[in-house]
């Protein structure tokens, strides 16, 4: 066996969560400069609760980012790729922001809090490069850019009773609050933004709540009346699984500043359409009107082992691509994968194989997702 | 976490409990616990000669996949075919069913931890 565990040049930042994680003897881990559960217990029974009952999560290493001000829409307009004027208040847009060359520097969720009000949600990795992107593209907008990641704490409910499960706990009607959009409510008697959003592949709602020192009021509550339905709470680890069954890109391993939209298979979100200029947009219409370099694609393993980040795939014996992120797959039971492949590359044809550390393991390469759920 | 009194460790996280010249090999629970699920195990083929740290298989969990290290020279003389099967018996019960391989001792393995001196190792990673 190898050496065990992560270690950190600094202490890393612990969430308003912390305690609470501790008393559920979480295994905790350095994540992006944060104190985060991996798991509480079986990474795979938190990944079962969630696509069958409910799974509880602390994503409060999240970044919050409210732009307001009268020119706060003209302003996003400029520094992202969504047309977020277009957003009716109380909607919320899964959007990326891009270097000038158009490469992806985070993928984003933003919420319309009010005419002049955005909340703009960064990984937690990319916290710094988003506030120091935004704020060095204001100037000449009647906004402001307000870092209140500190401040913040976010926990998600995920999965098919979680509407059951915050039902009592909240006066919002839930059957009017529509996936992709967010208001401000309160849950358990706590002011939050609540959301009707995730990362999962399941229905679900993410509750925003400042101060975050009132989250694990909200916590408990939740996990009080989660108890009659299986609601667990589920670590990082069940998550990565979670949204790779669901298809759905991690900044760091799908999305990176060497990739475009395009390459990700995620285009959409670049909306061309809207008025003026706004960063990237040469080189994205430059991106959009070329062939693409590479092309997300799916991967299932005919054996045991698991494909994994860096792997190599190859076509007939010639490499064509590698893998992004890879897992066993608890709903599907097999090794589950998404890789860049060449892209002109026809997958209908040929020997798929991934070197897995010297070995050629066969594979089916197959459209995204490997999951979606019955609606 | 539990530690047996009765066996032997190394600073690699498995254990070892030699009878009549025969070591039979597994990972701690430490280590175990560590991993997380584990999905997929690969111990060393029976007939091999293993020279104490030399990699001879792998253990991969849904997170990471890490290598088997022989703690000790000889020939390998059973492997555990149930764990191949199962491998979440690496987890539920590492020094029980969850044993990997077994190893004719060619000479008496130096180096190996105490019960006491694991435990001091792991609550320093801990």
């Amino acid at each position: 066996m190898t050496a065990l565990g992560n270690e950190s040049a600094s202490a890393p930042r612990t969430t308003p969560l912390y305690e609470v994680h501790q008393d559920l003897g979480a295994n905790l881990v350095d994540f992006a400069g944060w104190l985060m559960p991996l798991r509480y217990g079986s990474e795979t029974a938190e990944h079962r609760a969630v696509r069958e009952a409910a799974g509880l999560f602390d994503l409060s290493h999240m970044g919050e980012i409210h732009v307001t001000g009268p020119q706060a829409a003209a302003f996003l307009d400029y520094a992202l790729v969504g047309h977020l004027s277009r957003v009716a208040v109380g909607r919320a847009r899964y959007t990326m922001i891009t270097a000038g060359d158009g490469g992806v520097l985070d993928d984003l969720i933003v919420y319309r809090l009010g005419d002049d009000e955005y909340l703009v949600v960064a990984n937690a990795a990319n916290h710094d490069t988003v506030v120091a992107a935004l704020t060095e593209r204001v100037p000449g907008f009647d906004a402001r850019v307000d870092d209140r990641s500190a401040g913040y704490a976010l926990i998600a409910i995920q999965g098919p009773e979680a509407a059951r499960i915050l039902a009592p706990l909240t006066d919002a009607d839930l059957t009017q609050i529509r996936y992709y959009t967010g208001y401000r409510l309160t849950v358990a008697g706590v002011s939050v933004l609540l959301a009707r959003t995730g990362y999962t592949g399941e229905d679900g709602f993410e509750i925003f709540i400042e101060p975050g020192t009132d989250a694990p009021r909200v916590w408990q509550e939740l996990t009080k009346a989660g108890e009659q339905y299986g609601l667990k709470p589920a670590g990082l680890s069940a998550r990565d699984t979670l949204r790779l069954e669901a298809g759905m890109p991690l900044y760091g391993n799908e999305l990176s500043a060497d990739i475009t939209p395009f390459d990700a298979g995620l285009g959409r979100v670049v909306k061309f359409e809207k008025e003026g200029d706004f960063v990237g947009r040469a080189a994205l219409a430059h991106a959009a009107e070329n062939s693409r370099p590479r092309r997300l694609v799916g991967l299932i393993g005919h054996g045991r082992r698991v494909l994994r980040s860096g792997h190599e795939v190859l076509c007939d014996g010639r490499t064509v691509g590698s893998v992004t992120s890879g897992a066993p797959s608890p709903t599907l039971g097999v090794p589950i994968a998404m890789a860049y492949v060449d892209g002109g590359l026809d997958i209908t044809a040929g020997k798929f194989t991934v070197d897995v550390r010297g070995r050629a393991e066969d594979v089916d390469v197959v459209e995204l997702p490997f999951y979606k759920r019955d609606r | 976490m539990s530690v047996p009194a009765e066996l032997n460790y190394t600073s690699e996280h498995e254990w070892v409990a030699i009878t009549d010249g025969v070591a039979t090999i597994g990972i701690t629970a430490y280590a175990a616990e560590a991993l997380g699920d584990i999905v997929y195990v690969e111990p060393p083929e029976v007939d091999t000669t293993v020279q104490a740290g030399d990699t001879c298989g792998e253990v991969e969990s849904t997170k990471s996949v890490s290598d088997i290290y022989s703690p000790v020279n000889g020939e390998v003389v059973d492997v555990n075919r149930t764990v191949i099967d199962e491998p979440e018996l690496i987890g539920t019960d590492p020094y029980g069913q969850g044993w990997l391989f077994k190893v004719e001792l060619s000479q008496d393995p130096s180096d190996l931890l105490s019960p006491e001196q694991y435990t001091q190792l792991t609550e320093g990673e801990g």
